[in-house]
């Protein structure tokens, strides 16, 4: 029973919202189901506090290496949550937007956010850099043909590209590095990508019959 | 002054660079902290130099602006911010040269987000904006010439609904203003009644999820600006002229900055971009030459 039920509840609502799509009166109804998605998301939402919660308090409680980082982390989360709910220095009254201009929420994230997001990805470049120097090597044909891609791209997508072949005469203006980039983008690029694209449609719907006809019984935590 | 000394110190790297060839081929590679260093420098000389970057419009971006070209006075633009703070300074710049372009085609421009700081980030390039003269003189009202609804949860499940109703999804906009009391929204009821799509986006939910139901189910004409990895994978979509356009990465926004006449932070960042690119490539041969001198002792 544990089982059947949800199994059931898979097979019903799957195959009602496939025949939905088919039948003009119960077209609609795939879009009063995605409000059930909202509703599922919101419980995400404190699944997600309460598990970073969960994971800080505990390395705070026994003192695990770096706490001080889930110090800030906890006090953080606290301090945006306290700013966001209770609309601290808000200009307007409880019920005014939480991103109100003037408001502590949104001058931290102006101030302390967007900052520091922006440098932690921005931080990808140096360790890209160093694993160039270190791991890019063209050992064999394929990491040679990835290589010269990458060095096209690289160029071609920067006005260095231009720069470097300007030179070239109009009539040969397909082997400028910009035209080279274009061309890898549309043509082995798009050829790769539609072939992934069809690859995964595919495999969606394979997934999704297996799911409604119960074949595929993983997401119930059962994976025999 | 500081363009000078950015020339020189960049004359410098160059030299050093020859230095940590003959180091790594001579089995002596410098270590990474250094590699950071010319990262770091590649990075922030050119914000003080003024070096023109001959950018190339290319045709992807050009077709974006001939959409735009066609939207009369008074058109409905939709545009989503679907990213956060991460993807900001590649996006960003794309951002604020939209509405620059449509505040000042008098284009009105509704704005949402299916990730959370999408409309905040909206709220910064709106503002940045508002600072130009021309479009200050022009005196926009809040809910008349532009609206931010906000961040709706629920992915393309929001667009799907929107497909049908926008009120559905956006009851009030993000200033907490009911939808039927903002004016601009009042003739809008789903994407038939919005003349432009623009998407921004770093990743899921944004231009793949939008086409797929916006353009492919509910016929909306739209176009996008995605980040540098985002954008080979939108291609197919580009091709089969389900997307009008598109800006890939920092150079897509340097572009669409130079045909919209509007240069801002994507002009300026696509020089760092260039100087990192060429330290990279630099430090790649430097590599590879070591690699295959130290394979050719071996043989």
């Amino acid at each position: 029973m544990r089982r059947q039920v949800p199994l059931f509840i898979t097979f019903f609502v799957g195959t009602l919202l496939i025949v939905s799509v088919f039948i003009p009166p119960m077209e609609n109804l795939g879009e009063d189901f995605t409000l059930f998605f909202d509703i599922i998301a919101v419980f995400a939402f404190f699944l997600g506090g309460g598990n970073l919660l969960r994971v800080h308090l505990t390395k705070l409680y026994r003192k695990s290496p770096d706490w001080g980082f889930s110090v800030v982390t906890v006090v953080g989360f606290f301090l945006m949550l306290a700013a966001g709910l209770f609309k601290i220095g808000n200009p307007g009254d409880i019920s005014a937007s939480v991103t109100a201009e003037g408001s502590m929420f949104q001058t931290m994230f102006n101030n302390v956010v967007l900052p520091l997001q922006s440098t932690m990805y921005a931080l990808l470049a140096f360790f890209i850099a160093s694993a160039s120097y270190r791991a890019f090597r063209a050992k064999n044909r394929e990491a040679t043909i990835l290589l010269v891609a990458a060095f096209i791209i690289l160029l071609g997508r920067t006005p260095f590209g231009m720069m470097l072949t300007a030179w070239i005469p109009d009539s040969w203006s397909v082997l400028q590095v910009p035209n080279l980039a274009i061309w890898i983008m549309n043509s082995p690029n798009l050829a790769g990508q539609r072939a992934i694209l069809i690859g995964i449609g595919l495999g969606v719907v394979s997934m999704s019959l297996r799911i409604i006809l119960g074949i595929e019984r993983t997401y119930l935590g059962d994976d025999r | 002054m500081a363009s000078t000394i950015a020339t020189i110190l960049l004359i410098l790297v160059g030299v050093s660079l020859l230095y940590i060839a003959y180091r790594t081929i001579t089995g002596r590679p410098v270590e990474r902290r250094i590699v950071f260093i010319y990262i770091a420098l590649a990075v922030a000389l050119p914000l003080f130099m003024t070096l023109p970057a001959p950018v190339q419009v290319t045709p992807d971006v050009e077709r974006l602006y001939d959409a735009l070209e066609e939207l009369r006075p008074g058109s409905k633009v939709l545009v989503s911010f679907d990213y956060d703070p991460p993807s900001a300074p590649e996006l960003q710049p794309m951002a604020v040269a939209f509405m620059k372009y449509a505040f000042k085609h008098d284009l009105r421009v509704i704005v949402m987000g299916l990730w959370p700081q999408g409309p905040q980030l909206a709220n910064l390039a709106i503002e940045e904006a508002m600072a130009d003269q021309e479009i200050a003189a022009k005196n926009l009202e809040y809910g008349v010439d532009y609206v931010n609804l906000g961040f709706q949860s629920g992915n393309e499940f929001v667009i799907q609904a929107m497909g049908t109703q926008f009120k559905r999804m956006f009851p009030q906009d993000d200033r907490r203003i009911p939808y039927d009391s903002i004016p601009l929204m009042a003739n809008v009821t789903n994407f038939s009644n919005v003349d432009f799509v623009f998407n921004l986006s770093s990743g899921k939910p944004g231009t793949i999820e939008w086409v797929q139901i916006a353009v492919d189910r509910f016929g909306a004409t739209m176009g996008a600006g995605n980040t540098a990895v985002q954008a080979p994978q939108v291609y197919p979509y580009l091709r089969a002229k389900q997307l009008h356009g598109l800006l890939g990465g920092m150079s897509g926004a340097a572009e669409f900055e130079k045909i919209v006449e509007e240069p801002g932070d994507g002009t300026t960042f696509i020089l760092s971009q260039m100087f990192a690119h060429a330290i990279v490539i630099l430090f790649v041969i430097i590599g590879n030459a070591a690699f295959f001198t130290e394979r050719r002792k071996q043989e």
